[in-house]
């Protein structure tokens, strides 16, 4: 007579283990994984269901769909990490279109060999951020690539929304005369990565602002819902966006130096490595281009939220035939802003 | 940021500009040569041409090492980074430089070339230290203001026995270049291009001091006056300069002299002239072949030197023939005088290093003051 | 190679090498080309070396001359 002994299926370990080639192969290891992190971590009624898919409930209104990788390196660094931020930036984008986000997909491309501890860290750091906004992760699919073919883990989040009935925020809406607002201050996500850097290493106490701005859109929707303009300055900074809506909307910007909202660590930082804030990346932040009659009462909506309280006016909408940005210097002369050339290399020079 | 903030103040900005234009004879034209790249910059981000008044003209010079550095230069940089198990360590500005053949350093990193960018020559020295069983080489460029550091870093490997460690030394000296563009046949013969005077670079002059301006003060009989780097010190040094042309002197003054001193700093002098001695001549972009203009690595130090390490030959290759690169450094033409400016030139796609480097005067126009060149139709050059 | 900037030493942490704040950010950057710098002294940065030493007085000096300009104007100027 044999004895029927219960399977011992030893856990995932989370402190020592590495990401290995089964953990992508479709079998055992890969749904252990799946189950002891992803599906533990991120738990909803969705993702215990364990299908391949999640069925959802669409609130009437017109959908939003935004979809974001994420390639951060370091994965780790002041105020956030790749998972958090990678929940932050897909929030934003449906956000930034007046949408209520509703709900998140998250893929993962592994390197074999990464750490199972910093997979582990990323993923709590996601769920935390997923929670803390109320959009849930209701699926989501995980690959592993050979040694050598990826930098540890990539990430790519897609969000759904719905945007009521009324509301049409998007680039080609600015008008001349808008007033261009920004939530805070420019710069801080950029120096807090570039401060990691290997070569340019050095100490500050700017973390990244990385955070979710839906509550903050929520809130500036309902007092002014004629917004013609939302849009979260990422990569390439303010300027890169200001162009981006300029060429979008057909029309031309002036913003000046004076009135931007700047760290003053933020600024040193960027003085040291021959950089200009206003094309370092932000990931907590917005800019809003709204008619100028409703710049006050908007101004003050931000500011009374705690994503807001630095909340600027920093210039206007204008005609221009060839969709200029240009900012007035503290100094007094006038320049372009032009796109950003290439990727933004640290002047020694 | 203490003495940086106080010197970018816009009510003095709007003060001193006032005493510009006072000053000012109206009759005359004032031609400024602004030498340094730092200060091509600071003139087009702080928008200091809209302060000044219509009579007082600043030209754009050589003053930017990455401008001036030739194709073939890059070319070699680009050979040495494509040796297999190489390390290239170079300063961020040199990565977009154009090369032949549609290449540049960030191209060859794509395909695979470990070229690392450091933001110091001890950063290099570092890698070779991190990395004994692989070669490392420090790609050089830069004035008398870089120099020193990269003559630390030789001495450092030197001391520190390292047999992986070389520089590829591109050095140009500032005084050279200065006469050069005096003694170019447009200035000197033709007059083509009035230069009245000149502000001296602020940081090559912490290191050389102010006395090597003297000869050409009294040579050529053009003031200079060494300026610091914000955007007051050059106001101020604008201010001098035309006071000097009213007054008919032609003198070094020295705006800059909370950090410059006539003998500057002996210290980092003495160990530049321990490393480096003159090339008898030196290729230039847009200059030519310019004598005594460069340093390569002494004898003593020749075990550092990548270009005897790898015996690298230098090719000289030709500018693009639109490219007015050349005209544009010297100040004869302006970046609008460019028959590809703007249109097959930009700073996405360079085709000549004034648009490469940001204080390059084409990159600086272009991405500071284009908004003025458009009801203008380009006027051609003599 | 011209961007460099002054700031503030906080610390001398070893031989030739000092600990420089600007604005609050701060980095470890070498003194192999200059003497004599003492904590509170403000040095010019290039490219991870200090190249000199900023003296006080004649920044407040030079500050002064720009406030001369200022002082000169009667009537007002020319001012594009």
């Amino acid at each position: 007579m044999t004895n029927v002994r219960s399977d011992y299926v030893r856990p995932v370990d989370f402190k020592h283990g590495h990401v290995d080639m089964t953990h992508g192969g479709g079998g055992r290891a890969m749904t252990q994984l799946i189950a002891e992190l992803f599906l533990r971590e991120f738990d909803n009624e969705w993702l215990r269901a364990q299908n391949d898919s999640a069925c959802i409930a669409m609130p009437a209104g017109r959908m939003v769909i935004a979809t974001d990788s994420h390639v951060v390196s370091p994965l780790f660094f002041p105020g956030g990490d790749i998972g958090s931020l990678s929940v932050h930036g897909t929030i934003n984008d449906v956000a930034m279109s007046g949408a209520k986000p509703l709900y998140l997909a998250a893929t993962f491309v592994l390197e074999e060999g990464f750490p199972l501890a910093d997979l582990k860290r990323i993923v709590v750091s996601m769920a935390a951020a997923s929670r803390a906004a109320g959009v849930p992760i209701v699926t989501g699919d995980t690959k592993v690539v050979e040694k050598g073919k990826g930098d540890g883990v990539f990430i790519t989040t897609t969000g759904v929304g719905v945007v009521p009935d009324g509301v049409h925020i998007a680039g080609d809406q600015a008008q001349p005369g808008d007033a261009i607002i920004v939530s805070g201050s420019l710069g801080d996500h950029g120096v807090a990565i570039m401060s990691m850097r290997e070569n340019l290493s050095f100490e500050t106490t700017i973390e990244s602002d990385s955070a979710a701005l839906h509550g903050l859109v929520a809130a500036m929707v309902a007092v002014v819902p004629s917004i013609h303009c939302l849009r979260d300055p990422t990569r390439g900074g303010l300027v890169t966006t200001l162009n981006e809506i300029a060429t979008q909307s057909r029309c031309g910007m002036v913003i000046r130096e004076r009135d931007l909202p700047v760290k003053a660590q933020v600024s040193a930082a960027c003085e040291f490595l021959g950089l200009d804030p206003l094309y370092v990346a932000n990931e907590g932040k917005l800019v809003a281009m709204v008619p100028p009659a409703h710049a006050q009462r908007l101004l003050a909506t931000m500011r009374a939220h705690p994503l807001g309280r630095d909340a600027a006016l920093i210039g206007e909408v204008r005609e221009d035939p060839l969709h200029f940005v240009q900012l007035d210097t503290s100094f007094g002369g006038r320049r372009n802003v032009d796109w950003l050339t290439g990727e933004q290399l640290p002047r020694i020079c | 940021m203490k003495y940086i903030d106080e010197f970018r103040d816009g009510a003095l900005a709007r003060h001193l500009a006032g005493a510009i234009a006072r000053e000012a004879e109206p009759t005359r034209h004032y031609s400024l040569m602004e030498f340094c790249g730092g200060h091509t910059h600071a003139i087009s981000r702080y928008g200091i041409k809209d302060l000044l008044p219509p009579n007082v003209e600043m030209v754009h010079g050589p003053g930017c090492p990455v401008c001036v550095l030739p194709v073939g230069r890059i070319d070699s940089a680009i050979e040495l980074a494509s040796r297999p198990g190489l390390i290239l360590a170079t300063y961020a500005d040199t990565m977009r430089v154009p090369a032949s053949k549609g290449s540049s350093l960030l191209k060859a990193k794509a395909r695979g070339a470990d070229i690392r960018m450091v933001y110091s020559s001890a950063d290099a020295i570092r890698i070779a230290r991190d990395n004994p069983e692989r070669e490392v080489v420090f790609f050089a460029i830069g004035f008398e203001t870089t120099t020193p550091p990269t003559a630390v870093a030789i001495l450092d490997a030197a001391a520190l026995g390292l047999g992986n460690f070389s520089v590829f030394c591109n050095h140009v000296l500032t005084p050279a270049a200065i006469a050069n563009i005096l003694e170019s046949p447009e200035v000197r013969d033709l007059g083509t291009v009035p230069l009245d005077g000149f502000i001296g670079p602020a940081h090559v002059s912490t290191v050389i001091g102010s006395q090597p301006y003297e000869y050409f003060a009294e040579e050529y009989g053009r003031p200079v006056v060494i300026a610091g780097f914000e955007p007051l010190d050059v106001m101020q040094a604008i201010l001098m300069l035309v006071r000097q042309l009213n007054e008919g002197r032609a003198e070094v003054e020295n705006e800059f002299t909370r950090a410059v001193t006539r003998e500057g700093n002996g210290k980092a002098k003495a160990l530049v002239a321990e490393v480096f001695e003159l090339r008898r001549s030196f290729e230039w972009r847009g200059l030519g072949e310019v004598p005594y203009s460069a340093l390569q690595i002494k004898e003593k130090y020749r075990r550092f030197d990548a270009e005897a390490r790898y015996g690298l030959e230098y090719r000289s290759v030709a500018d693009n023939k639109a490219c007015e690169c050349g005209a544009i450094l010297r100040g004869v033409k302006k970046p609008i005088d460019c028959k590809v400016f703007g249109t097959v030139c930009t700073p996405e796609n360079p085709i000549g290093s004034c648009m490469v480097s940001s204080e390059g005067a084409c990159a600086a126009h272009y991405s500071y003051g284009r908004f003025k060149d458009v009801p203008v139709i380009a006027v051609a050059a003599p | 190679m011209c961007l460099a900037i002054p700031a503030r030493v906080v610390a001398l942490p070893g031989p030739d090498a000092a600990l420089i704040d600007i604005g609050g950010v701060r980095k470890r950057i070498s003194l192999a080309l200059v003497e004599g710098i003492a904590v509170g002294d403000y040095v010019i940065v290039h490219a991870g070396y200090a190249l000199a030493r900023l003296d006080p007085e004649e920044a407040e000096r030079t500050l002064a001359l720009f406030a001369e300009a200022a002082a000169l104007l009667e009537a007002p100027g020319a001012t594009p």
